[in-house]
């Protein structure tokens, strides 16, 4: 019966084709929309993730996510490396500034300023130039997607000068970096080149990053750093999942991918939920048959269960082959580069796919299963 | 009527047999007490003009549509006694079927088409399909097993039709208008067929038709009106089936 129900379904290439096609259409929405959607709420906790040489953020105790973070006492940093369990800690600065091209041209760039002497925080991959140039006078590294943004179409330069707020910048190296959820270039500098480029303000670190003594419960240095100074001490993660649940909550972003997902989803119902049920529609009369000549209706619950999973299965597949192949493509394009399908929008998906197939098929199935087989001697 | 049940003389006896359908106004009395004993070995026609409930019996009769009322024995079996899981066996092992509109499966072969009912009955499918095309061979479509419906004439279904519902050997065979759709040739070639091939000594053929064409063709000829038996004719009363000429088209 099994395969009675096999050369139903792929008989007629066309409908079969057509049927694959709506879940593979779905699926490929719904796992490339989830995929990006991941992707892009990640980029908004960019820069806490490429921060490879300190495991712990400190900063006000008021702060929501990254972009928010109000300047700190210098005082704070030497209360800070006194709490017990710090191994070291060093000042960071983040902000944007405006950035004045050779052309007369503003573009707003996102700026990190680095401890002077250790560099902490310092690109790992540089694509031009060198890292340790960083301390030559008025330099400054950008991130490849940044270049590309401020001086498109030019080969990397190195040594090429802009200003920011009337003052020199210097550009030592072209390094990669994770895209920032604002797509803004990301310019490193020393912390006190840093504080030359915000007016002739001093005192302008918004972080502290630090490091526990080896062997000592990150979460544990965290409370101690808390209790002892009045500051927020969050861990890489727990200020990535920080900064990702502000987000998430204030900005219309999931509500606007969740849209496109249950589009994705309703078309994946109806499409192939209609052209399953067109389907069983067509094979009624045999289905009738079928039932007159003796095929219980367990039976007719397997092939049509069946037929669907053969669907659903080569459809998703499908789908996921041809999402692979957009990111993969798509990769090359600056903008959407370090997008990739991930696990969570498969698996997610795969559920999705499994609950089409299973709408679908108890559509079908109803009609089949109280479908009189006397109807067969109906005209 | 205890007398039915040890009438092996009978493949089929009805005593009494209503069918209603629906309730209150839109209540329809398709059989009004229908008494009809059919004989294995014979071709039974069952005539009378549309909507007189000739469908409505032989669907009763194939375990198909429960009566209302009455007595249906088929095969020594008391189908109103059956459960519903019981008469789909009944009818897998027992009954084979001729639609008027063939109602093959357009994505199957010839050959495989006329297997289904061993199929369904768990003979493996190679050896399902062998059985067919012996079959298929013997309604003279052996050049034509691996055709798809759609690249065969209406008559040539029809063959393939009748090839399937004897494949399983069943003892009861019913058809119903199996030549309505076909023209005077075709349906004459059906009917033949069905003579010749169909007919054994231990089994009973029904065949539903309000073509006066074919009437030649039955031993015993059953006339309904209006829900109920008017005449039965015996013609002939042998269990023998006479050999005829079969046309190829
Ligand atoms: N499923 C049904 N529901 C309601 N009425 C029906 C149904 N099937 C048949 N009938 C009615 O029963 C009568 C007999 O129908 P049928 O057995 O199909 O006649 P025939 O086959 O002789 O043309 C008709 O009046 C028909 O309308
Ligand atoms: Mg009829």
């Amino acid at each position: 019966m099994n395969w009675l129900a096999l050369r139903m379904l792929t008989g007629d290439r066309g409908k079969y084709l057509s049927l694959i096609f709506s879940v593979t259409f779905a699926t490929l929405l719904m796992t490339q929309q989830v995929s990006i959607f991941m992707g892009i709420v990640k980029r908004s906790a960019s820069q806490i993730i490429d921060m490879r040489d300190a495991d712990l953020w400190i900063m006000d105790n008021k702060v929501r996510f990254i972009d928010e973070a109000p300047y700190l006492p210098p005082t704070d940093l030497q209360r800070v490396r006194g709490v017990d369990g710090v191994q070291w800690a060093v000042r960071f600065h983040k902000s944007n500034v405006n950035a004045r091209l050779e052309d007369g041209n503003f573009r707003t760039v996102l700026l990190m300023g680095l401890d002077d002497t250790t560099l902490v925080g310092a690109p790992r991959e540089m694509i031009a130039g060198n890292v340790a140039d960083l301390r030559r006078p008025d330099a400054v590294i950008i991130d490849k997607a940044g270049y590309e943004y401020m001086w498109p179409r030019q080969p990397y330069r190195i040594g090429r000068e802009f200003q920011i707020l009337d003052r020199r910048a210097v550009l030592v190296g072209v390094c990669k970096a994770s895209a920032p959820f604002t797509t803004l270039p990301i310019l490193y500098a020393r912390f006190s080149q840093a504080e030359r480029y915000q007016a002739g303000q001093r005192n302008v670190m918004n972080y502290i990053l630090a490091k526990p003594e080896p062997g000592r419960d990150p979460l544990e240095v965290c409370r101690n750093i808390e209790q002892r100074t009045g500051l927020m001490a969050l861990t890489q993660d727990g200020f990535f999942w920080k900064t990702i649940d502000y987000f998430l909550g204030s900005t219309g972003i999931p509500i606007n991918f969740g849209i496109t997902i249950a589009l994705g989803f309703i078309v994946g119902v109806a499409v192939a939920g209609q052209t399953f049920y067109l389907f069983t529609l067509e094979n009624l009369k045999q289905f009738g048959a079928l039932k007159a000549m003796g095929v219980t209706n367990l039976r007719l619950i397997g092939m049509i269960l069946l037929q669907a999973t053969v669907v659903g299965v080569t459809g998703y597949a499908l789908g996921l082959g041809m999402t692979a192949a957009f990111f993969t493509y798509t990769n090359r394009i600056t903008h959407l580069a370090g997008l990739h399908m991930t696990w969570l929008a498969a698996g997610g998906v795969g559920v999705a796919v499994l609950l089409i197939i299973l709408i679908t098929s108890i559509v079908s199935l109803r009609k089949v299963l109280v479908l009189e087989p006397a109807v067969v001697f109906r005209g | 009527m205890s007398t039915i049940l040890t009438d092996i003389e009978s493949a089929v006896s009805c005593r009494d047999v209503v069918k209603e359908f629906g309730q209150g106004d839109t209540r329809t009395v398709a059989l009004s007490g229908v008494n009809v004993d059919i004989r294995p070995g014979r071709m039974t026609l069952l005539v009378g003009p549309s909507g007189c409930g000739k469908t409505t019996l032989i669907s009763i009769i194939a375990g198909l549509l429960n009566s209302t009322s009455g007595t249906v024995n088929v095969l020594g079996r008391d189908l109103s006694r059956m459960s519903g899981s019981e008469l789909v066996r009944f009818r897998q092992k027992n009954i084979g079927f001729v639609f008027q509109q063939y109602n093959l499966l357009p994505t199957l072969t010839a050959a495989e088409n006329a297997a289904i009912p061993l199929i369904i009955g768990g003979t493996p499918r190679r050896k399902a399909v062998a059985t067919a095309s012996e079959l298929l061979a013997a309604v003279g479509l052996e050049k034509r097993l691996n055709a798809f419906p759609s690249q065969l004439s209406g008559g040539q279904q029809q063959r393939v039709a009748i090839a399937r519902a004897l494949v399983h050997e069943p003892r009861l065979l019913v058809c119903d208008e199996p030549t309505a759709a076909l023209d005077a040739q075709s349906g004459r070639t059906v009917m033949e067929l069905l003579k010749r091939v169909a007919l054994q000594a231990d089994r009973a053929v029904i065949i539903v038709t309000h073509d006066s064409r074919v009437f030649g063709f039955g031993d015993q000829i059953i006339h309904m009106d209006d829900g109920v038996v008017t005449q039965v004719e015996t013609t002939r009363n042998t269990a023998a089936a006479p050999l005829y000429e079969v046309s190829h088209d």
